[in-house]
């Protein structure tokens, strides 16, 4: 792997750019691994990455159906922040927050992480309430973030509408360290630092079963043959209802579409992010310009990749009366992810029926943020056999025993 | 758009009208029932990708609650039946069959 620096630059510009090599490598899949990940997203990535890093497990494998960093990873609006409620959900995301600002450094590869700031809009009495509260719950928790007025938030966000007619702006809850990053960078930067470990990330190859004897899974059925393991993670997002059907599990999980769009390029005009949850919509601008769009899930099961345009109305109609400025904006491109909703609405990170198999999904609409945590704790889980303290609230056996990390109510939205 | 019959006022409403209710024809567990059943009942769903059943209401309409059976893998919809039924009929079952001769209901 060529290190990426300012002389590496320097050394290619002065021969013509011809000894850049491939940043990851394609290889033929061997016949068995210590342990194989199905789904080369963030997350699948990310946990592989760590099991090498943090645990000298390398003989990986990372399989994956599509392309990487094709599902959910190249589809969301890229938001990172841990404002949670909960303190489960606010160690991890926060621990993936904080991985997030030096990843690059971590991976040798720029992921754009922008700390640019993060606003909730709160537009009703009762969602003041809900963030003050969440404001003292943070504090507590160790995560930073404050409650501010109005006219702060016109400070933070000059094209917003404050008065606006419906739902004026009472305030907000302010992540400073919240933000955004470069999405497909954090799938690539991953890929490359596995590669780079000797793992193989297996493209277009598709698993069709999963084969077990005595309780323990022996490998996965592939569209390019059998591969035997000694450990399997599932960390498949949309489609984990599927693939825990193959190793003969159900999930407490429904898998809906959410929708996004961004808009024409225009020039610099916010540079925080900016969520509107009572209205249902948010907003960022990307350094092209774009304005990155995001809204909420359609209320149906549905693997299509495509969602109702009447979501993509409302999404619209909030965010006009939100920033009036916008009114006459174009939008460029919309598209859809299949997302996997738990019943809390916070995710799985779990130990399945099977001993040596693992499930990491049911992060609905909010996993992007969560990649470098969520690879971390299943990286644990898997190489250990079980949780750590950043997982252990997250298995699966929660919904039987009535221990929900109740992140529906806490956010109030699809988040 | 989604649009689905209502059965029982027979308009033709799109997804604006209707409020969807999830998964059709689950077996409701009471107190007492064990911790197995009612956690399947309240959390375990077969989110199938495929022919399923759904609850939807014609909220903007008539306001019932009605059932549909709709594939999750490309949005067609086989058909509508009223609710007061405890699992799929004949008739729907036929549907799906017309249009997806391998279908098999699962548990």
């Amino acid at each position: 792997m060529t290190r990426y620096s300012v002389f590496a630059i320097a050394r290619e510009a002065l021969r013509n750019h011809q000894g850049w090599s491939r940043a990851w490598a394609s290889p033929e899949p061997k016949a068995a691994y210590d342990a194989i990940i199905i789904g080369a997203g963030g997350h699948g990535l990310a946990t592989a990455y760590y099991l090498g890093k943090n645990h000298g497990i390398t003989n990986v494998a990372v399989i994956e159906k599509g392309w990487l960093g094709g599902g959910n990873t190249g589809r969301n609006t890229t938001i990172i922040r841990s404002n949670y409620l909960q303190d489960p959900s606010a160690a991890l995301y926060e621990k993936a927050r904080s991985l997030y600002e030096t990843l690059s450094q971590d991976l040798n590869f720029n992921v754009m992480f922008s700390p640019r700031g993060l606003l909730m809009l709160a537009q009703t009495h009762h969602e003041v309430r809900g963030y003050m509260r969440t404001v003292h719950a943070n504090m507590l928790q160790g995560v930073s973030t404050e409650w501010i007025a109005p006219a702060r938030v016109k400070e933070l966000v000059p094209i917003i509408n404050i008065d606006g007619p419906r739902y004026p702006v009472l305030g907000a809850l302010y992540q400073a360290r919240g933000g955004t990053a470069r999405h497909d960078a954090v799938a690539w930067g991953y890929a490359r630092a596995c590669s780079d470990m000797g793992m193989h990330i297996l493209q277009q190859c598709e698993v069709k079963g999963v084969r077990s004897e005595a309780g323990r899974v022996t490998g996965v059925e592939t569209t390019r043959g059998f591969i035997g393991t000694k450990k399997l993670g599932i960390v498949v997002a949309g489609h984990s209802g599927q693939v825990a059907e193959m190793a003969g599990f159900r999930l407490p999980i429904e898998a809906v579409a959410l929708q996004a769009l961004v808009s024409e390029p225009i020039k610099p005009c916010m540079d925080v992010v900016v969520m509107a949850n009572t209205v249902h919509g948010y907003m960022s601008q990307s350094d092209k310009g774009e304005m990155v769009i995001g809204g909420g899930t359609d209320g149906f099961n549905n693997f299509t990749q495509r969602g109702s345009f009447q979501h993509i109305e409302e999404t619209l109609r909030a965010l006009v009366e939100t920033f009036p400025m916008i009114s006459r904006l174009k939008m460029l491109r919309q598209w859809g992810g299949i997302v996997d909703m738990t019943g809390d609405r916070s995710p799985i990170i779990s130990r399945t029926p099977l001993g040596n198999c693992f499930i990491n999904c049911g992060w609905g609409t909010g996993g992007f943020k969560a990649i470098p945590g969520s690879g971390w704790a299943m990286a644990e889980l898997m190489a250990k056999g079980e949780p750590g303290p950043l997982a252990a609230a997250f298995g699966m056996e929660r919904f039987r025993e009535g221990r929900f990390i109740d992140e529906s109510v806490a956010a109030g939205v699809a988040h | 758009m989604l649009t689905l019959e209502c059965p029982y006022c027979g308009v033709w409403a799109e997804e604006t009208e209707l409020t969807p209710g999830y998964e059709a024809h689950l077996k409701r567990s009471g107190p007492g029932s064990p911790d197995d059943a009612f956690e399947s009942y309240m959390f375990a769903r077969k989110n199938p990708k495929g022919a399923h059943f759904e609850r939807w209401r014609h909220a903007y309409g008539c306001g019932k609650w009605f059932l549909a059976a709709r594939c999750t893998a490309t949005l067609e919809v086989f058909g509508t039946y009223p609710a007061q039924v405890s699992g799929p009929t004949p008739g729907i079952i036929a549907k799906i069959r017309a249009r997806r001769p391998d279908w098999e209901p699962s548990e």
